[in-house]
């Protein structure tokens, strides 16, 4: 085990900005990605059924 | 096959000089961006000779992706490129005339243009020399180059700034070589491992780069 | 078994459903896991202290970076060497992840360099032909996104990814070369910690995640593309009312 306590683990020895900037920054992007890749999939889905209904009112 | 080849640069060219408007708006687009530059960082004569071969490095490449977007649009536009791609003749040998004009339209005078340019940052004469040659070997590959991101691009809306986006990274090792014969012919490290570099880049771009032009060509006609 | 059958947009579309969750559960378990080698396995470094588990994402990062172009660059060339529609869509699907990844390279890299040279960002060999690559994937999605013809977009962006890969090695040499006759700063990246065997084993399986991670978020991807392509088929008619 590395570290005495929470303090220790978030200090980072002096490097916490930057150790937490790099691994939140990666969190950040992983989940952007994920939440935009719902929000295309929901919206195309959303999308063609409006068209699919469409063809078929006729 | 040379005389289908003689054909289309021979139509490029007499094209342009018909329309001078159209082309000369390039070579002082290349005259501007390289003034741009003393008025940016200051005039110091020392800071202006370090940074001249990449100043007109840059700008040249610039001047260049800026009358590349027409290179097939108007032949596009009126159907020609159309029947031209139909001829008996292989389509790369189109794409090699095409890039071919526009370096005879475009690269040629901004070799003439750059030693004065070259002067007016103070580099010596041994370097304006270098500068020149490195021109002349380097700016083939951009319009070769070039030619593909066109082709790429053809008829597409805001294609002009795409063909940018596309391309300029893929200049990076000219501009590379390029600007780094001059500043080696300056600071005496010699300049003939760069211009050899660039050299072996362009034979590389005259086998291959006509080659995907031909095929970018046909995906964006058919 | 029939490669042929799943290269099909109709069969590919279930199956990568099917396989997508197996993937994230794999990306999940394998990012744990070094998470916990990268922080509490590994030990202190002498040289740079805890500033070092950086490495543990930034590495991983390059090197998906990296390969991602390369494998777009396989299935376009496939695409175009054999006319199969999924093999271009797959590779479309790729491209975001990848200038993610190369983004995350050059981000964590920033925070790298900074405790450790003073400077945020330097122009080293290795961090302008990542700056390049992520401009290839730029020009590749710009691409994409401009043209409206799925037939089109397809095969100029698989030409475009083609032209990109012959160049890296020219680019990566040639930035190189520029870069040691700049040799401007005494900075030089090869001063890094010697690997021990731990930090290799966290780095492997960071870089394990985050391949099973593109795999799934690609293939999420994939299946939307085929959806908006597919949509006036048969079997897309039926997926869609399925799951209303």
């Amino acid at each position: 085990m590395n570290w005495e306590s929470w303090q220790a683990f978030w200090a980072m020895g002096g490097y916490g900005l930057y150790v937490w900037g790099s691994f939140g920054m990666t969190a950040l992007c992983v989940a952007g990605e994920i939440w935009l890749l719902r929000r295309h999939r929901q919206r195309t889905l959303d999308t063609l059924r409006r068209l699919q209904r469409l063809n078929q009112q006729p | 096959m040379l005389r289908f080849l003689i054909t289309v640069v021979r139509r490029d060219v007499l094209l342009a000089v018909r329309r001078r408007g159209d082309w000369l708006t390039a070579q002082f687009f290349f005259v501007m961006v390289v003034s741009m530059f003393p008025l940016g960082v200051g005039p110091e004569p020392s800071m202006l000779r370090v940074i001249g071969p990449g100043v007109v490095w840059v700008s040249a490449l610039l001047a260049c992706l800026l009358s590349l977007g027409r290179l097939y649009a108007d032949d596009f536009r009126d159907g020609s490129l159309e029947q031209m791609l139909l001829s008996p003749y292989p389509n790369s040998l189109l794409a090699l005339g095409k890039a071919l004009a526009h370096w005879i339209i475009n690269g040629i005078p901004l070799l003439l243009i750059a030693p004065v340019l070259g002067i007016q940052f103070g580099l010596p004469a041994e370097a304006l020399l270098i500068l020149v040659l490195s021109l002349a070997i380097g700016t083939p590959i951009l319009s070769l180059l070039g030619g593909i991101g066109a082709a790429l691009t053809l008829g597409l809306r805001g294609g002009g700034v795409l063909i940018t986006l596309l391309i300029l990274p893929l200049y990076v090792p000219v501009l590379i070589f390029g600007a780094g014969a001059v500043e080696g012919a300056m600071s005496g490290t010699g300049s003939e491992a760069h211009l050899s570099l660039l050299g072996a880049f362009l034979v590389m771009s005259l086998l291959i780069a006509p080659w995907i032009s031909s095929l970018a060509l046909k995906v964006s006609v058919e | 078994m029939n490669l042929y059958y799943y290269a099909s947009p109709a069969t590919f579309y279930p199956l990568a459903g099917k396989l997508i969750p197996w993937f994230a559960g794999l990306a999940v378990v394998l990012g744990a896991i070094g998470l916990y080698i990268s922080f509490f396995i590994a030990p202190t470094d002498f040289q740079q202290g805890e500033g070092y588990r950086i490495i543990f994402i930034h590495v991983p990062a390059a090197w998906m970076s990296m390969f991602i172009y390369l494998v777009m660059a396989f299935w376009s060339a496939i695409g175009l060497a054999f006319n199969t529609r999924l093999s271009f869509l797959i590779a479309r699907a790729l491209a975001p992840t990848g200038a993610m990844f190369t983004f995350i390279a050059l981000w964590t890299g920033a925070f790298w360099g900074k405790p450790m040279w003073g400077t945020w960002w330097v122009w080293d060999a290795r961090l302008t032909s990542e700056l390049i690559l992520l401009f290839l994937y730029v020009g590749y999605m710009a691409l994409q996104a401009a043209i409206d013809a799925p037939r089109r977009a397809d095969r100029a962006g698989a030409l475009l990814n083609l032209v990109g890969v012959i160049n890296i090695p020219i680019i990566y040499f040639s930035v190189k070369w520029w870069n040691t006759l700049h040799q401007g700063s005494s900075v030089s990246l090869t001063g890094a910690p010697s690997m021990a065997m731990i930090m290799l084993w966290g780095m492997l399986v960071m870089a394990l995640a985050a391949w099973m991670y593109t795999i799934a978020v690609s293939l999420a991807r994939s299946r939307i593309l085929i959806l908006e392509r597919e949509r006036q088929t048969e079997w897309a008619r039926a997926q869609l009312e399925g799951q209303a």
